[in-house]
């Protein structure tokens, strides 16, 4: 028991509690802009501005009634929930908040985290299996169809990361992309086509739209979450909005400099009293945040626009287009890097 | 007591089992209608052994109403499908039968619900046939006006809905809002937004007013601009794009042999429209194109749609211009054919009878007369047949609605299609349950 442990338990308790209020902002952020896009209010009427209709909304499911199909395996039917929410918020220990704030720091944590999205797909089959019912078993098949064919792609997006900063640590990752050139040292600079490979995967991995086949509103009349209600419904919900979330938060971290500031080290050269002080810290979380919100917003702005793939185009574009490029870019970035070091 | 005693209610209670297990003989399936749990001797029965079979609808989201569409599945592919409609059944037809003419005029605004104002004209247009009554053309101008702005608001809704089957929801509340505005217009020019029931046999209810007049003619100068936005995101857009081409293809003899009209039957290249071929009230009268695609699937529909919405606007526009000159009467008259007015009513004896008797009786087409009429509704060719024994209701309405022929060829579209296919293919059909099921 020493002070590194206590150190540790307060950022997961900060980190558990923020991904969970978080999920609930972002909610109400979806509604908002979706409402916007579409020239209409949005939410408005539960507290100022409507800010209370995501609690409102908790609120409801938790009193609402849990059904389980007579049909359904019910051990099975209530460990999918808990398995998506769980694997959502697990993910969240790995990402760097601020130099030294993260729960997790281990030397291998991208695997652990490639581990966990793979993990998550069991929550959506298990749940289709479960429900024993016919659009919940499609909805499920189409997820692990999916899955298999976007992890391959997204491992090689990450892999040309790591070959980059030769590590398989975030801390080091994010560490590496604040090389002197500012902003031009990040990822995305260095490796744009992994860049834009890992943002469609990861578009696909959190089963948004365009990718939102499993859960298909209109076709399978949503797909696995067909048979839930009350608050294991709201289980999934909430982990659909923590995973984008922390999906954005990977993004940033892989290829948008983490919580590196812009001109970082230009910063700390002009005033070296920053180094390690509480404000650095601050402004570290600030930065991480607001650069996951954006790409929380991209998220938002995607699904309101586009209409959902079809089955095939999506195992067109996994395989026939994505998987190569993504093949090209591992072996053009993995030259590059004998070339350059 | 002795009612119940007659009837054998044991015969009744089975039709709906019979019914469903007529449908699975359709489908061939080793599946019976009450899935198999055990194969006799208690032992499971394999899962892999047995097809899937889908029940989408009636209550499905996708079904645009109450189509019920019974699937056999392969893993994501339609191996065959049965369509099941009627949930909406009224028996309008019979009710036709026992309402005077003009009583029955406002059930058509319950048949396709999406454009009420072309029902109510096909249908006065049919009896004005039968009994051979002349409308002044202030009537047949304002009627064609509002029938084409019935067809921007049918095909708006297709649009939207459409899109929102496929994943994109925002456009059909974008459509919808465009749709808000012909509400409008329904509501200052009829006094009700959705069933309007402005046509009156002879001509119609009001005259425009200048309130109406504008709305209109904001419309035809906004909505174009607002089409064009909603052209930009979809017309080149990769994934719209590919979930419609090639699917649901039906070739020149297909729509034709299955009976399909309106713009699924253009989308295939053939080139039939009422308005043209056989032009009723003005059509002849003004300037505007059939729009007509040769590829014959579900992206070509699209566009046939897309631009006969652009020549719907063309054709208000050419009213407008004509209402501003053309004055006088919106109804003959007659007092034999149509509604005296107001005015006549509330002051003068004569016409207060009229009115009565117009109730009561309304129009008496001669014994033994017989019409069909056709009209180019939103969805395809409407048309009423009508029989009179020359009293005022008629002795047989037949209604040939294009949506119950269109949904005709769902089947052979279905087959061999994926799951997602389903609902471009219901989308692109663009039926209405209320006029398919009568």
């Amino acid at each position: 028991m020493n002070l590194a442990w206590y150190w540790t338990a307060l950022i997961a308790f900060g980190i558990v509690n923020f991904l969970l209020i978080s999920a609930s902002v972002l909610v109400y952020a979806e509604r908002k802009v979706s409402g916007y896009m579409q020239n209409r209010p949005g939410p408005n009427r539960v507290g100022p501005f409507g800010f209370l209709q995501p609690f409102a909304d908790v609120l409801k499911l938790v009193f609402k009634e849990n059904i389980v199909p007579t049909a359904a395996n019910s051990f099975v039917h209530s460990l999918a929930p808990m398995l998506m929410v769980v694997i959502a918020m697990a993910s969240g220990a790995l990402i760097p908040f601020a130099r030294g704030v993260v729960i997790a720091d281990m030397a291998v944590s991208v695997l652990v985290l490639l581990a966990l999205t793979s993990i998550s797909v069991y929550g959506v089959t298990l749940a289709g299996w479960s429900s024993n019912n016919k659009y919940s078993l499609l909805g499920g098949l189409r997820s692990s169809a999916q899955m298999i064919s976007y992890e391959l792609s997204m491992g090689l997006a990450v892999l040309s990361v790591v070959l980059i900063s030769s590590s398989l640590n975030m801390v080091t990752i994010v560490e590496d992309q604040g090389g002197g050139y500012g902003i031009f040292a990040w990822n995305v600079f260095r490796n744009p086509i992994g860049c834009i490979l890992f943002i469609v995967t990861a578009f696909a991995e959190t089963n948004r739209a365009p990718f939102d086949l499993p859960e298909a509103e209109q076709e399978l009349v949503g797909g696995y979450h067909t048979e839930y209600s009350g608050m294991k419904f709201g289980m999934f919900f909430l982990a659909e909005y923590v995973n984008f979330f922390i999906a954005s938060f990977v993004i940033v971290t892989l290829f948008f400099g983490g919580y590196l500031l812009p001109f970082e080290s230009v910063l700390l050269a002009q005033f070296p009293g920053l180094e390690d002080s509480i404000l650095l810290m601050i402004m570290q979380i600030g930065t991480v945040v607001l650069k996951a919100s954006f790409f929380a917003y991209l998220f938002i702005w995607v699904r309101w626009t586009l209409p959902r793939f079809k089955y095939q185009q999506l195992m067109t574009l996994g395989w026939k287009y994505l998987l190569p490029i993504s093949l090209v870019n591992a072996l053009l970035v993995a030259i590059g890097v004998i070339i350059f070091s | 007591m002795s009612i119940i005693n007659d009837t054998d209610f044991k015969e009744t209670l089975k039709f709906w089992p019979r019914h469903n297990e007529a449908i699975y003989r359709r489908l061939e399936s080793k599946h019976s209608w009450i899935e198999k749990t055990s194969s006799g001797d208690g032992s499971p029965v394999d899962a892999l052994e047995q097809e899937m079979v889908l029940n989408i609808g009636p209550q499905h989201p996708a079904t645009h109403g109450v189509l019920r569409c019974v699937v056999k599945l392969d893993g994501e592919t339609i191996k065959k499908c049965v369509v099941d409609i009627g949930y909406l059944h009224r028996g309008i037809e019979k009710i036709a039968e026992n309402k005077s003419y003009q009583e029955f005029m406002p059930y058509t605004d319950r048949m396709d619900y999406l454009s009420p104002y072309s029902n109510n004209v096909a249908w006065c247009l049919a009896v004005e046939k039968l009994a051979g009554i002349e409308i002044p053309d202030r009537a047949q101008w304002i009627r064609m006006m509002m029938s084409e702005v019935a067809r921007i608001s049918s095909h708006l809704l297709w649009m939207g809905v459409g899109l929102m089957d496929a994943g994109a929801v925002s456009v059909f509340l974008w459509t919808f809002q465009a749709r808000e505005d012909i509400y409008a217009i329904f509501d200052e020019v009829a006094g009700a937004r959705l069933t309007v029931s402005h046509s009156r046999i002879g001509g119609v209810a009001t005259d425009i007013n200048d309130v109406g007049f504008n709305l209109i003619k904001d419309f035809a100068e906004k909505f174009p601009a607002s089409l064009a936005g909603w052209e930009k995101l979809l017309n080149r857009n990769r994934i719209w794009i590919d979930r419609n081409i090639g699917i649901g293809y039906m070739s020149a003899e297909d729509v034709v042999a299955a009976g399909m009209t309106g713009p699924n039957l253009r989308g295939s290249g053939i080139a039939h429209d009422i308005r043209r071929f056989e032009p009723y009230l003005k059509y002849d009268e003004v300037d505007f194109n059939i729009p007509i695609r040769t590829e014959g699937d579900a992206l070509a529909r699209y566009f046939v749609r897309l631009d006969e919405m652009k020549e719907s606007i063309k054709i208000i526009r050419q009213c407008l211009e004509k209402l501003e000159t053309i004055q006088g009467p919106v109804r003959v008259e007659d007092a034999k054919r149509a509604y005296p007015s107001k005015n006549d009513v509330y002051y003068s004896m004569e016409g207060l009878i009229h009115d009565f008797m117009y109730t009561d009786t309304g129009v008496s087409p001669p014994k033994g007369a017989a019409a069909y009429h056709a009209i180019e509704a939103p969805k395809g060719e409407l048309g009423f047949y009508l029989q009179s024994d020359g009293t005022g209701t008629p002795w047989r309405a037949k209604m040939n609605s294009p949506s119950f022929s269109n949904l005709q060829a769902l089947e052979t579209m279905m087959e061999g299609a994926q799951m997602g296919d389903m609902v471009i293919m219901i989308g692109t059909i663009d039926p209405v349950l209320g006029e398919a099921d009568k």
